[in-house]
């Protein structure tokens, strides 16, 4: 029987992966986009497995948001790459340096 | 409760987003950026009239949704500054946005589905509606970041703080995702029920998450660090939004979340938000001495003073809670007539950003000059300016809360910041002779908010225009 600390363990080392695709990867923007959604995925199968486990639908609700948002955020983010890439010519993360932060 | 009561008590958010989606509709459809001037004021008048109705209009506390959206004094407070400093954005913006190219219809929509979000966070009584309108808010703010399509620095600055945004979304999210799982539910109500007594490890670790997704939102140490390349690279009336309504909905949405949903756990959040403050205290005062452009300079000092408001949030009192709205007021009042100011810094018609282009800038502009003198020592703390005023409360919230060392703290690093914002004055005053003048480009909205924001941080010391009276409500609103 699957109980819920092994969604919880398989959640967070998504999430972590997430992260860690953020701060590790050197090559590309795009990469980025795929780590950002990891995350929210992850989030979803955190929010499912405590509705189902907890018999409540509210977790359910929110994944549909979720998910919704999350395709609006990757849009958004695409655009944004984008007008960038005809500026810059290139979508590596090491060319996003013209300021220093 | 009927459907209709519910409707009634969104109506000031529900007008501005349908205001927003019907002027999208008629824009593309007719004048498209002919109209832009048009509608930007529109949109202004109409953020005022909203600000109006909500601040005159509603009366004591009402929820709507299932306790989703809370409406009650802490919320219409904010909700006044939010859209009145969004208006104020938008009206002085107007000139620089025409004479740059940028001044298209999408800029006004943008920033009015951005409101709307904004006030969604300051109203939520859920996790799902701070989590939409968190998104809502952030989503609009990043397009406008990048507002700039051909500018390299503005694309780039758009991409970063969508990338870091985006971050920061998912870890409060992950952390709402366990708090909810923990406590069964995600109404702030219920919340606060199962943190009664002892709160759950786990409900911990997700309030820790939240906390850290909006510490990135009000781009608190240590997670700033977009916060200065997003404020060098966006348009300046772009900068002057982010450093305005968008910190005073993250502010309010933190105290919201913190009291709402962990009222009973005030010690476990009360020492992450003071080191939180401590840090951003600090480095916002000292990195912002090696800065050479203004806006950058402008970043650190907004998360220096994000530091000093979350002073007040740390306390975790009623008068803490007062001091951090009454700081943020002075806070978000002070940024306007700044930014009109540097708004207005062009040379031969582009716009400039460098401190040290302001060399002998009294003796060309005096009444310039002075205005922005009086902003900067208010913003440096300097005693008989309304800046003094707001570090002095939540310097006091600290010392009642038995927090002195965050109270001696602050008091360090406003001397460490200090500095920077009376180099400004030297060169204005004493700087050294610059051929390179600056244009006199001013427009009448810029000249306006400036004097007047100057004005009030000296008519403030005497008549505080009933804003402690109204942050004193809201406070008591706020902490049961």
């Amino acid at each position: 029987m699957i109980g819920i600390e092994q969604y919880l363990a398989l959640t967070s080392a998504l999430f972590v992966i997430g992260i860690f695709g953020i701060f590790l990867n050197r090559k590309n923007v795009i990469i980025i986009l795929m780590s950002i959604e990891l995350m929210l995925l992850s989030v979803n199968i955190n929010l499912v497995a405590f509705s189902s486990f907890s018999g409540d639908l509210v977790g359910q609700v929110f994944t549909i948001f979720v998910l919704t948002v999350a395709a609006a955020e990757a849009a958004i983010g695409l655009a944004i790459l984008v007008i960038f890439f005809r500026n810059r010519g290139s979508i590596d993360v090491e060319d996003v340096n013209v300021m220093k932060g | 409760m009927m459907l209709t009561d519910d409707i009634a008590v969104v109506m000031p958010e529900m007008i501005l987003a349908v205001y927003a989606m019907v002027v999208l509709l008629v824009a593309v459809y007719t004048g498209k950026d002919k109209m832009a001037g048009l509608i930007t004021n529109l949109t202004a008048v109409v953020m005022v009239g909203i600000a109006s109705m909500i601040v005159f209009g509603g009366e004591g506390a009402q929820s709507a949704f299932g306790g989703a959206f809370v409406s009650d004094d802490f919320a219409r407070f904010t909700k006044g500054f939010i859209l009145l400093s969004a208006a104020g954005v938008l009206v002085m913006s107007q000139d620089y946005m025409k004479r740059h190219g940028m001044l298209k219809f999408e800029y006004p929509i943008l920033i009015a589905l951005s409101v709307v979000g904004m006030m969604i966070m300051v109203s939520a009584g859920d996790l799902m509606s701070l989590y939409m309108g968190l998104e809502l808010q952030s989503l609009a703010l990043y397009v406008v970041a990048a507002f700039n399509r051909d500018s390299v620095k503005s694309t780039e600055a758009g991409l970063k703080y969508f990338v870091l945004g985006a971050l920061s979304s998912g870890i409060l999210l992950y952390g709402a995702s366990l708090v909810y799982g923990f406590a069964g539910s995600t109404v702030f109500t219920d919340i606060i029920a199962a943190a009664e007594g002892h709160i759950p490890l786990g409900m911990l670790f997700g309030l820790t998450m939240v906390i850290i997704g909006l510490a990135f939102k009000v781009s608190a140490v240590p997670f700033h660090m977009w916060t200065p390349d997003v404020y060098e690279g966006s348009p300046t009336p772009v900068t002057a939004l982010f450093a305005t309504a968008p910190k005073m909905a993250a502010m309010g949405l933190f105290a919201r979340v913190v009291y709402d949903a962990f009222g009973n756990a005030i010690p476990d959040w009360s020492q992450i938000i003071a080191l939180l403050s401590v840090l951003s205290m600090f480095l916002g005062a000292i990195a912002a001495i090696g800065q050479t452009s203004i806006k950058r300079m402008m970043a650190y000092s907004s998360i220096s003073h994000m530091g000093f408001a979350m002073m007040g949030l740390a306390a975790g009192t009623v008068f803490g809670v007062q001091a951090m709205l009454i700081y943020l007021a002075i806070y978000v009042t002070m940024n306007l007539g700044t930014f009109a100011f540097i708004m207005s810094m062009e040379r031969d018609g582009r716009p400039v950003d460098d401190i040290s282009a302001l060399n002998q800038y009294s003796s060309r502009e005096p009444l310039k000059a002075l205005a922005m003198m009086v902003l900067l020592f208010s913003m440096a703390g300097v005693p008989p300016m309304l800046g003094f005023f707001g570090k002095f409360a939540v310097l006091k919230a600290a010392v009642d809360a038995d927090m002195a060392w965050l109270a001696i703290a602050g008091v360090i690093a406003s001397v460490i910041g200090a500095f920077y914002y009376l180099r400004i004055v030297y060169y204005m005053y004493f700087g050294a002779e610059n051929d390179d003048l600056l244009d006199r480009s001013t427009s009448l909205a810029q000249w306006v908010f400036l004097s007047v924001s100057a004005a009030i941080m000296i008519v403030g010391i005497f008549y505080q225009f009933g804003a402690e009276g109204f942050a004193a409500a809201a406070a008591q609103a706020l902490v049961k």
